[in-house]
């Protein structure tokens, strides 16, 4: 299934990262992946989290800028070649990823990795059909 | 020192007989366009006749004319010849993307190309000279007006035109360039790129140059000399008068002198517009009297500079001007390419959500002007792909690149950023030192 992600604009300069964090942190708002990805002038921050709402919220309240966007979660075996071998079912599938980034989390030796798809509807139905783990919410949170 | 010459007995007119002349042609332009519509308007309102004008100082009686007015009666709703009498047209960047447009006759050509000679002998071209232009020859005035003035001297002329720095050292190197004409940035771009190249920019064969286009400093002009091992010289002038060739500099490199047998020259506060005294820095408003075409009576040039009358070593007795020391409005001079803010707004406008909240930041870190639009962030234009966001900067700076011919640095800011710098109303932080 879909899971929400926050992706939050940060400038290039001293403490723009820690800045949305500590707001989230003092919301008692806790994370369950982050991910940066930056070039040489600004930044995107991107956050998996239960109560993404909430923590929406606290951002743009303080003038961030917050994105939506749809993501999923694939678990993958945790051992050589996990990776390789489902990026080739889904290449060999057709499916577009925009970008992916692995997620904190290793459980019962299987890593779980985040993918944001070109579309994320027709990439859970692909992962369906070849059988590759789509890891719900109530797993993750 | 250069040597002292001077091309027409105009320069050195008596300043009784000088005064005399300038009323003659007053009348005689105020008669010529009370056939344009804008200005028959506004002499009937006014109820002001080429009779009715007594002495100089009657031209404060005359209407002003605006970059707007220009724009307002585009293409060409100022002349005051026939369509097909034009030889040229040439152009100015406008407030808008739109440039305004400026038409000469065959005269007012023969006109130019005299004015700018008179200032390039005064500078030291002689006819034996070869004279390199690194302007860009196109609508810009600055190519063809110098190119036909060093024709007029009989000098040899080399029209490199702007850009390909390496090429224009080798012109120098092969055709033996003794005077060099363009803005004074790209002379110390010339230089660096020459000591990359291995040689001493001192070595090679300029011995004079001429700057104009963009404003600059009395340390620029150390600068350069000390690297090109030159004399450099100062010239002033706009499109919408008639280019380069309103004033420039003689020998004595104390003011530049105004082409007054040609133009009336105003030196006025731009709040009150009442002249201001002598030697105080004003608002130059220029009457061009002789052009043919389409001459502008009181043209607001929103240029800042100081106008005084004494007489000068050099024997012309004509005023002479500061250099530019500031505008009136926004307009920003960007690697001798006007830019207005509004120019900028209106590429932004083109990119859904990125206006109202943007600052425009111009620098020169070393020789070289910099443009940044910093745009505000809005949460329609977040997206959580990187891709996506690098194309938001690209497409607005091509953009900014069509609009305003500039290529600039586009920076994504958070909103709160801007707000801090700059405050709502403030669109522009020129972080350059231009006024010494
Ligand atoms: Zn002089």
């Amino acid at each position: 299934m879909k899971l929400p992600q926050l992706s939050v604009f940060l400038e290039n300069r001293p403490g723009s990262l820690a800045e949305p964090l500590r707001l989230l942190a003092d919301a008692r708002i806790n994370l369950v992946s982050i991910s940066l990805a930056d070039t040489e002038q600004f930044g995107i921050l991107r956050l998996v989290l239960k109560d993404w709402q909430a923590a929406k919220n606290v951002l743009e309240r303080d003038g961030w800028v917050v994105n939506v966007s749809d993501v999923v979660a694939v678990d993958v075996p945790d051992e050589p070649g996990g990776l390789v071998g489902m990026l080739d079912l889904l290449a060999a599938e057709g499916v577009n990823i925009e970008y992916m980034y692995a997620f904190c989390l290793r459980r019962n030796g299987r890593a779980v990795l985040i993918f944001r798809f070109e579309d994320p509807d027709a990439a859970i139905a692909t992962l369906a059909r070849v059988k590759l783990a789509v890891v719900a919410d109530n797993e993750l949170f | 020192m250069t040597e002292n010459r001077i091309l027409d007995r105009e320069e050195c007119l008596p300043r009784a007989d000088l005064a005399a002349l300038q009323l003659e042609r007053l009348r005689a332009v105020v008669e010529r366009v009370a056939q344009v519509p804008f200005y028959r308007d506004a002499f009937a309102l006014r109820g002001v006749s080429a009779k009715s004008l007594h002495g100089l100082d009657d031209v404060r009686r005359l209407p002003f004319t605006t970059k707007e007015d220009l724009r307002r009666h585009a293409p060409l709703g100022f002349l005051t010849v026939p369509r097909d009498k034009l030889a040229r047209i040439h152009g100015s960047s406008g407030t808008t993307g739109r440039p305004t447009f400026v038409a000469y006759s065959p005269a007012d050509l023969q006109l130019w190309a005299n004015l700018c000679a008179r200032f390039l002998v005064a500078g030291g071209l002689r006819p034996e000279h070869t004279a390199q232009v690194a302007f860009g020859y196109g609508l810009f005035t600055g190519g063809f007006g110098l190119h036909y003035g060093i024709e007029r001297v009989g000098a040899t002329v080399v029209p490199a035109a702007s850009g390909n720095t390496r090429r224009q050292i080798e012109l120098m190197q092969d055709l033996g360039s003794e005077v060099l004409i363009c803005t004074p940035s790209y002379a110390l771009t010339i230089a660096e790129t020459a000591r990359e190249l291995g040689i001493d920019p001192r070595t090679l064969p300029l011995k004079f140059a001429h700057f104009g286009g963009e404003p600059w400093t009395e340390a620029m002009r150390a600068q350069i000399e000390a690297e090109l091992d030159i004399l450099a010289f100062n010239n002033y002038g706009l499109s919408e008068v008639i280019g380069p060739g309103v004033s420039g500099e003689c020998a004595a490199r104390a003011g530049m002198h105004l082409q007054e047998d040609h133009f009336l020259v105003e030196c006025l506060d731009p709040d009150s517009l009442e002249p201001v005294p002598e030697g105080e820095p004003g608002e130059l408003v220029v009457t061009a009297l002789t052009k043919e075409a389409m001459p502008l009576l009181r043209y607001r040039t929103r240029d800042i500079a100081r106008i005084w009358r004494e007489p000068c070593a050099c024997g012309r007795t004509t005023a002479r001007m500061s250099r530019v020391t500031g505008r009136t409005d926004d307009m920003l001079i960007i690697r001798g390419v006007n830019v207005y803010p509004s120019q900028i707004e209106e590429a932004l406008l083109r990119v859904e959500g990125t206006t109202p909240h943007y600052l425009i930041e111009v620098d020169r870190p070393d020789i070289r002007d910099e443009l940044t639009i910093r745009v505000e962030v809005l949460p329609e234009l977040m997206s959580d792909r990187m891709d996506q966001m690098q194309k938001l900067r690209e497409r607005i700076g091509r953009e900014v690149l069509t609009v305003t011919g500039i290529r600039a640095a586009v920076e994504l800011a958070a909103p709160r950023t801007l707000e801090r710098f700059a405050g709502k109303a403030k669109r522009v932080n020129d972080k350059r030192r231009l006024s010494d």
